[in-house]
């Protein structure tokens, strides 16, 4: 008798594992993203003209020793004019300096961005070939690294931040020691 | 005969039409079999179900040009390959590297095929034990 059941256990088996495959887009996650290799390890070092200063340059040298927010992003996306109110309530906030890496534009458009919509950045490094990117393992702009003092890569998010996502994957890395995160 | 011809040119000039990377071959024809093989293993992260060979987006086109000049260095197939997955992870490569977590997608299909095989086998042996009847089966 009991035999007969084997195809339904199967079946809810198969079911059960199909459906915690789901999980992400039930919840409405971006699943697009996925994990960074680079979560852990030191930040891929760069030097770049600067976008406000091209005659000067700008790199990780520049937030060695404390913690940065390194935000990639074009005019042509989408996402980045969606999360500009974002970065830039969270540079005015100061709770962490803010750069940007200013990935595959052109610098008259990147700097006229910058101009209309405000600068949230202390500033932006200009990576018009792409190849820094590449370094970082970037894919889609915007992306958000979150980079400890001592220059290892603890956070990433693919896609337009917010303060919703700043507080559920930032904010815990940098509550002040003792806090439990 | 005529048509023939024409449908065969037809043809020929439709693969090159679809052919997503436009640009220059490598000199050495070595280096350039070893480049085709690596962009249809290599995925576009952009785009996620393609290989950087079949993407049109921009990042696909940056990675061959990154690859060919890999080759070009004297970089070996798997230091390129690497250089991907330490960048953009293991969804990188269409084979991901046997080691670690992704060590499920290589063992689950063997354990599933053992199983399956164990399944059928058990099945044949049961079916050889029975008598071979002229008329239908009664329904045991």
């Amino acid at each position: 008798m009991w035999k007969y059941f084997i195809p339904l256990i199967i079946f809810g088996l198969v079911f059960v594992v199909l459906r915690s495959g789901m999980n992400d887009i039930m919840e409405g996650k971006n699943v697009n993203e996925l994990p960074s290799p680079l979560i852990g390890r030191a930040a891929p070092e760069f030097e770049l003209p600067s976008l406000n200063n091209p005659e000067n340059t700008i790199g990780t040298a520049d937030f060695a020793g404390k913690p940065a927010v390194l935000n990639v992003w074009a005019t042509w996306c989408v996402g980045c004019r969606q999360e500009h109110g974002f970065l830039m309530e969270l540079s005015q906030s100061g709770t962490v300096p803010v750069y940007g890496l200013n990935w595959k534009d052109t610098l008259p458009e990147a700097q006229q961005f910058i101009a209309q919509l405000g600068d949230p950045y202390i500033d932006s490094a200009f990576d018009g070939s792409g190849r820094v990117g590449i370094d970082w393992g970037v894919y889609g702009a915007p992306e958000t690294f979150l980079i400890g003092p001592d220059g290892t890569v603890l956070e990433k998010h693919l896609g337009p931040m917010s303060w919703g996502i700043w507080q559920e994957k930032f904010a815990p890395y940098l509550a002040p020691a003792g806090a439990n995160p | 005969m005529k048509s023939l011809l024409s449908l065969l040119a037809m043809v020929l000039l439709a693969s090159t039409a679809l052919a997503i990377d436009a640009d220059e071959p490598l000199e050495d024809p070595e280096l350039q079999a070893r480049y085709e093989k690596l962009i249809e293993e290599i995925r576009c992260l952009k785009c996620q179900n393609a290989t950087i060979k079949d993407s049109p987006a921009f990042l696909a086109t940056d990675l061959r040009k990154e690859i060919k000049r890999m080759l070009v260095e004297g970089y070996t197939d798997d230091q390129i390959l690497d250089f991907m997955v330490e960048r953009y992870g293991d969804f990188a490569l269409y084979s991901p590297r046997a080691r670690g977590k992704t060590l499920v997608v290589w063992i689950v299909p063997a354990v599933f095929l053992l199983l399956g095989g164990l399944f059928l086998a058990n099945i044949v042996r049961r079916r050889m034990k029975m008598p071979i009847h002229d008329e239908p089966d009664s329904g045991s």
